[in-house]
C-alpha cells in the first residue's frame, strides 16, 4: 500500500484534480440548465413546461454512460455524416454529459422545490402588484431555495462520483488514471482502495461545506 | 342600495366563471362605489371567494366584465400590475412572506414599485403597524406571530401600497374565536375612513354593523341583496331564509 502511495500518489493526486476540474465545469453549467429547466417546468406556459419535461425525461431516462458515448463519438461521426467536421476533446464530452444530466436532476430538484412553497405567496405578492419575476425572486424563490439545498447538495455529490463514469471516454480522472497504474502494478486491492479513500475525503469534505452553509442560512430564523 | 351620485369603483357585469365543466360563478352583475362596504355572504362553495378573486385577476374570468377604475381587468392590454397596485387584498391564511420580518412584509412592494424610497416606507410602515397595533413586533417574522397578529399586519401590508379598494377573502375564518375581535376591529376603522371594501365574511355580526350593502351568493348567483336591515331582518329568498336560519 505505502509503495503505491510512494510511487503514484502523485499521479493519483493529480488526476483528482481533473476529477475535480470536471466536476466543477459540469456543475456549473449543469446548476445554469437546472435553473433554466427548472424555471421553465413552473411558469405558465404550456411550450416551456413541455420542453422541460422533455428533457429531463429524456435525460433520466438514458444512462450516463450511453449519454457520454453518444456525445463523444456518436455526435462527431454524426455530424461528419453530414458534412459538420466536429470533434470533442474528453474534457468537452465530458463537461456537455455532466452538464446535461446534473441539470436535468436539478431542474427536478428546483420544480419541487418551488412547488412546496404555499401558493398563497406568490398571490399575495401578485396581489400587491409586484410582477410574476419580481414575485418569484423576492418571495418564491428565497423560501425554496432554503428548503432545496440539502438536495443540492446530494446532487452535488453524485455529480461528482457521476465523474468516473467519463472514465470510459478516456478523460484523464480518478478511474481512469486508477486503471493505468494497476495494469503497470496488478495491485488491484491496493489502488482501488486507494481511490475509494481518496474519493471519500473529498465527499465527506464537501458535505462540511455544505453543513456550515446550511446552519449559516437558517440561523436566525426558526 | 347606496345613492348612484357616487362613482362606481368596481362594474361587474354579467361575470361567468368555469373550472372545466364547474360553472362556479353565472351571471353575476353589481357595482360597487366609491366608499362602499359591501359583505359577500353565502354557504361554502357557492362561489363567494372565486368572485373577490376575479376583481383583481387572481382567477381569470371566463366571460362577462369587470371594470375597476375604468380599466377593464380581463383586457390582456392593460398592465394588471399597475390595477393591482390600488387594490388591496387580504388572504384567509394571511400569506405574510415567510422570508421576511414583519417591517420588510410591508416594505417590499412599496420599495420595489418605487412608491417610495426606503426611509418613506419605513416610515408609512411603522405608521401602519402603530394603527393596526402592532409596532413591538415590527421585527418579528411572521412564523413568531399570532393568527389575528398576522392578519393586522396583513391588512397592514395592504395598505402600504395606499389602495382605494380593499378586498377581504374570509379575513377571520382561519382564526382563534378571541382573535376574531381585534381584526374586525381594524377592518371597521377602514370602513369608518371611507375605504371601499368588498369583504367575503362569514362574521354576521360584522356584516350587520359595517356593511353598506350585503350580497347573498349561492351557486355563484346573487340571490339577494340589500342593506343589512333588508337581508337579515327581511330576507326574500328562501335560500336566503335558510342559509341565515342556519348560521344565525
Amino acid at each position: 500500500m505505502s509503495q503505491i502511495i510512494n510511487t503514484y500518489g502523485p499521479l493519483l493526486l493529480s488526476a483528482m484534480g481533473q476529477t475535480l476540474l470536471l466536476a466543477l465545469l459540469g456543475l456549473f453549467f449543469g446548476c445554469i440548465l437546472g435553473i433554466i429547466f427548472g424555471l421553465m417546468s413552473v411558469v405558465d406556459n404550456k411550450v416551456c413546461n413541455a420542453i422541460s419535461l422533455v428533457y429531463v425525461n429524456v435525460i433520466r431516462g438514458v444512462p450516463m454512460i450511453v449519454l457520454a458515448f453518444f456525445v463523444y463519438l456518436g455526435i462527431p461521426y454524426g455530424l461528419k455524416n453530414i458534412g459538420v467536421p466536429l470533434i470533442f476533446s474528453a474534457l468537452q464530452a465530458g463537461t456537455i454529459c455532466l452538464a446535461v444530466n446534473c441539470g436535468a436532476y436539478m431542474s427536478e430538484i428546483i420544480r419541487a422545490g418551488i412547488q412546496a412553497i404555499d401558493p398563497g405567496q406568490m398571490e399575495a405578492a401578485r396581489s400587491l402588484g409586484l410582477t410574476y419575476w419580481r414575485s418569484m425572486f423576492r418571495v418564491v424563490l428565497p423560501q425554496a431555495i432554503k428548503n432545496m439545498i440539502p438536495s443540492i447538495v446530494n446532487q452535488f455529490i453524485i455529480t461528482l462520483k457521476d465523474t468516473s463514469i467519463l472514465s470510459v471516454i478516456g478523460f484523464p480522472e480518478l478511474v481512469n488514471k486508477a486503471q493505468n497504474v494497476i495494469a503497470i502494478t496488478f495491485k488491484s486491492f491496493q489502488v482501488w482502495t486507494v481511490v475509494a479513500v481518496m474519493y471519500l475525503v473529498v465527499i465527506l469534505a464537501l458535505q462540511q461545506v455544505a453543513n456550515a452553509l446550511e446552519r449559516r442560512l437558517n440561523r436566525g430564523r426558526k | 342600495m347606496v345613492a348612484n351620485n357616487r362613482n362606481v369603483k368596481i362594474h361587474v357585469a354579467n361575470l361567468k366563471k368555469d373550472f372545466g365543466n364547474l360553472k362556479v360563478l353565472q351571471d353575476i352583475s353589481t357595482d360597487i362605489y366609491e366608499g362602499e362596504v359591501v359583505c359577500i355572504i353565502g354557504p361554502s362553495g357557492s362561489g363567494k371567494s372565486t368572485f373577490l378573486r376575479c376583481l383583481n385577476r387572481l382567477e381569470t374570468i371566463t366571460s362577462g366584465e369587470v371594470v375597476v377604475d375604468g380599466y377593464h381587468i380581463d383586457d390582456k392590454k392593460i398592465n394588471i400590475n399597475k390595477v393591482r397596485e390600488n387594490i388591496g387584498m387580504v388572504f384567509q391564511h394571511f400569506n405574510l412572506f415567510a422570508n421576511m420580518n414583519v417591517l420588510q412584509n410591508l416594505m417590499l412592494a412599496p420599495v420595489d414599485l418605487k412608491k417610495a424610497t426606503r426611509e418613506e416606507a419605513k416610515a408609512e410602515a411603522m405608521r401602519l403597524l402603530d394603527k393596526v397595533g402592532l409596532t413591538d413586533k415590527a421585527e418579528s417574522y411572521p412564523s413568531q406571530l399570532s393568527g389575528g397578529q398576522k392578519q393586522r399586519v396583513a391588512i397592514a401590508r395592504a395598505l402600504a401600497m395606499k389602495p382605494d379598494i380593499m378586498l377581504f377573502d374570509e379575513p377571520t375564518s382561519a382564526l382563534d374565536p378571541e382573535m376574531v375581535g381585534e381584526v374586525l376591529a381594524v377592518m371597521k376603522e377602514l370602513a369608518s375612513e371611507g375605504m371601499t371594501m368588498v369583504c367575503v365574511t362569514h362574521e354576521m355580526g360584522f356584516a350587520r354593523e359595517v356593511a353598506d350593502r350585503v350580497i347573498f351568493i349561492d351557486e355563484g348567483v346573487i340571490l339577494e341583496q340589500g342593506t343589512p336591515e333588508e337581508v337579515f331582518k327581511n330576507p326574500q329568498h328562501p335560500r336566503t331564509i335558510d342559509f341565515l336560519r342556519k348560521v344565525l
